[in-house]
């Protein structure tokens, strides 16, 4: 058997190799966005992130210089290093906006007024006058100079603790929130109880009900927008949370029965027919023996609905609002690409906070979420 | 803080509430309305065992038909009304005279064929792939997470890759990075034509196989395939030939296109393969889906038919196409109808991308564009109609396999 499928040297290397280049073009694009989201909106705008990691020449933006001046060899001087001690080298620089590279490293520039500025490749720099400086307007510096990569944490802090106004990032994460986890644990129980019905209780109609919830399933939400819209105003909901608890736990409910009637109806059938037997009643049955046994179906099901409401953005917006305060993360994230679409700094510092806890109980979680999905399709 | 407040009280008061009415129902059931003792005791039972699953249904079923099948009824209902007034059919025929929605339509089409065969294509070369390896399950993990990404997410990170700066500024879009090393050379040629047109030619050829093989039984002689499976055959292959045809017309313009080489491209505002750009998004995030059940199913595939497939000679390619994927078959259309329903509600995508613009629009934003900006209930009822008219055969597929189960 050494010649089948897959064991030959040469294409097990194939294999790996194209699995390899599978996973890089998957992971790129949200690589790209966590680099950018920890590099300055100056280094995202000058290069690519795939630039972040290396050395790299760029003009910066201009310097003004500060500093004491001090008396040196008869002239006032003020020294100083421009990269104040980040590192980096030096390759052109220039005092005009018009003429960013019209000196070398080691240069003196003579700026008129008896001054004169002089800038080392390693950054540092003397200005030297021969009347005090202390009431005059310093020049600016340009330059052209490689920076070793640098990253910040200040994209993530500038949109959590001091947003912009109208894009509160830590309101709208509370909304989510709010949002998700009551809209999480209603459709299970719900669903829990008519599960078991579907699976093990003997009753007229069964087998239609079970053809409705198939049906439901594939029912898109689009259609219930305006009618649920409506019904919300009259009974006097409004746009609140109630309504929107509501509404994804109708919308939630079909998948939630469909799995967790699958689940239940694969449990052993002696272990429920011996408790009947021994005279627990139905009621017994569920909450002593299948719900324990349903366990890993609960918890697929709650992943998915938590990703599905933590995600969503269509119900959020119609019972919800679109008010400032009603925002949830994605409705806000929406919002920042039409305002601040070109900030990425911003947006994806943004978008990192809305996908960190999907993300978080995505590889948490994983093991649950395969097995809900391959109890709801593969038969 | 006090939403904090607000949200726990619910869970507390929603949680409280289901488990007080299952159990308060049943107390009744069991101690007021038919106790088990006395002379009625037999009789009690079997009617609080009548009573008992109603019970417990009841909750979901007020529920499902509150929230998803009443606004089925009431959507019908207002897309033939304007105003409050009855207008019968005036909506569709406003709606159909607009040349937007036939746009929405013309991509929707494009996008229920393209996103569910690329899933499910990549999903499957994903799943073949990772099973063989020792790391497969990293890489699985991996090419799953998109799923966990919100559509808005991954809006915003593919924003990134098609972003566009202007021409003396450096490139900061991954795609026009790439798109900026063509020159027009020779690489260009090879990297730009000659291989893209191998592929394509490629997959023309198996599209087309695969036509023929959805066709064979329906002009072949001698064999009668039962309604249902020749209507979905007539489908399939409908779909299939309109593939092909689309994709010959890419063979073409591989050729024929004059590249404009050297020239940062603003890929979202590009004509026609701007939705190709959308649909990238949703492929990027399906395929791990797709993956996950495809090769839950390759792994149910009997070691013994592999096994007689190596003893007559078979070489890997056709253990995989004619040995495995068969078997797999039922499962290649689960995941197919499964994404087919993601993609009919594509809305976020659109949305945050282009909102429509550029001739990307698709139906469901066209429907959120009626009734939440223009306001115009009856068109966007009607809309929303054409979306649950073309997700109905999977409906029905999908009432005529649980019939089936239930046997």
């Amino acid at each position: 058997m050494e010649n089948i499928a897959g064991k030959k040297p040469a294409l097990l290397w194939a294999v790996h190799i194209s699995t390899a280049l599978l996973v890089l073009l998957w992971i790129m694009p949200t690589l790209g966005l966590l680099v950018s989201s920890f590099r300055t909106g100056d280094q995202i705008v000058s290069s690519g992130w795939w630039q972040a990691l290396s050395t790299q020449e760029a003009q910066m933006p201009a310097i003004r210089i500060e500093g004491v001046e001090a008396p040196k060899d008869g002239l006032f001087v003020i020294e100083g290093n421009l990269f104040e001690g980040a590192g980096g080298l030096v390759s052109h620089w220039g005092t005009s906006s018009k003429e960013p590279e019209a000196y070398a490293p080691g240069d003196i520039a003579d700026l008129g007024d008896g001054r004169s500025l002089t800038v080392q490749s390693d950054g540092n720099f003397a200005l030297s006058s021969a009347a005090t400086m202390a009431d005059a307007r310093n020049p600016r510096i340009f330059l052209t100079a490689s920076t070793p990569p640098e990253f910040t944490t200040a994209n993530f802090i500038n949109v959590i603790s001091s947003p912009m106004a109208g894009q509160s990032i830590g309101q709208a994460f509370l909304n989510t929130l709010t949002v998700s986890i009551p809209a999480t644990i209603i459709p299970i129980l719900i669903a829990a109880f008519a599960a078991y019905a579907l699976a093990w209780m003997e009753f007229p109609g069964r087998p239609l009900l079970i053809a409705a919830v198939m049906a439901l399933l594939v029912v898109p939400l689009q259609l219930a927008l305006i009618p649920l819209l409506q019904l919300h105003n009259t009974l006097g909901i409004g746009k609140s949370y109630l309504g929107i608890w509501l509404a994804h736990t109708g919308f939630g409910l079909p998948m939630a029965i469909y799995l967790l009637r699958n689940y239940m109806a694969g449990l052993p059938r002696e272990v429920i027919e011996s408790a009947r037997v021994d005279g627990a009643t139905d009621f017994q049955i569920f909450l002593r023996i299948v719900l324990p046994l349903s366990f890993p179906a609960l918890a697929s099901f709650a992943i998915f609905q938590f990703l599905w409401t933590w995600n969503d953005l269509l119900v959020a917006l119609v019972f919800l609002g679109t008010g400032n305060d009603q925002l949830v993360l994605t409705g806000n994230l929406v919002n920042l690409m039409g305002s601040r679409g070109g900030d990425w700094e911003i947006l994806a510092a943004s978008a990192f906070v809305s996908i960190a806890v999907p993300l978080v109980v995505f590889f948490a979680m994983q093991k649950y979420l395969v097995r809900g999905l391959l109890a709801g399709s593969v038969k | 803080m006090e939403q904090a407040v607000q949200a726990g009280l619910v869970i507390v008061l929603g949680v409280g509430g289901c488990i007080g009415y299952f159990y308060l129902s049943n107390m009744l059931l069991d101690h007021v309305l038919f106790p088990a003792r006395g002379p009625n005791m037999g009789r009690n039972i079997n009617r609080a065992s009548m009573v008992r699953p109603w019970l417990f249904l009841f909750p979901a079923i007020f529920a499902l038909g509150l929230y998803l099948a009443y606004p089925v009824v009431a959507t019908a209902w207002m897309s033939l009304n304007k105003d409050g007034n009855f207008v019968g059919l005036q909506n569709y025929t406003q709606m159909f005279g607009e040349p937007k929605f036939w746009e929405s339509m013309r991509n929707n089409l494009l996008w229920l064929v393209v996103v569910p065969a690329l899933s499910t294509a990549f999903g499957l070369l994903a799943a073949q792939l990772t099973d063989r390896i020792r790391w497969g399950n990293l890489a699985k993990s991996l090419i799953f997470m998109p799923m966990a990404i919100s559509f808005v997410g991954a809006s915003v990170i593919w924003k990134l890759i098609y972003d566009t700066r202007p021409e003396d500024q450096s490139q900061i879009g991954l795609l026009n990075a790439i798109w900026l090393q063509f020159d027009g050379g020779i690489g260009s040629t090879i990297g730009l034509r000659v291989v893209p047109a191998l592929l394509v030619a490629l997959l023309i050829a198996a599209l087309a196989y695969g036509a023929w093989v959805m066709a064979r039984p329906l002009v072949k002689s001698g064999t009668k395939p039962g309604p249902v499976q020749f209507g979905s055959r007539l489908v399939g292959t409908g779909i299939l030939l309109f593939l092909v045809w689309n994709v010959v017309g890419w063979l073409a313009g591989i050729f024929a296109a004059d590249l404009p080489y050297g020239q940062a491209q603003t890929w979202l505002s590009m004509p026609y393969w701007n939705s190709y750009f959308l649909m990238i998004v949703l492929v990027w995030i399906q395929t791990g889906f797709a993956m996950v059940i495809l090769s839950a199913a390759l792994r149910g595939v009997p070691e013994e038919t592999i096994e007689a497939a190596i003893l007559d000679g078979a070489n890997p390619f056709q253990i995989f196409f004619r040995i495995k994927v068969p078997q797999i078959m039922p499962t290649v259309v689960v995941v197919w109808t499964t994404v087919t329903i993601t993609v009919l509600k594509v809305f976020d995508i659109v949305l945050a991308m282009t909102n429509g613009q550029w001739e990307t629009q698709v139906l469901a934003n066209y429907m959120y564009d009626k009734l939440f900006r223009s306001l115009d209930w009856g068109v966007g009822s009607a809309s929303a109609m054409v979306i649950m008219a073309m997700v109905t055969p999977i409906l029905v597929w999908n009432v005529y396999s649980a019939r089936k189960e239930m046997r």
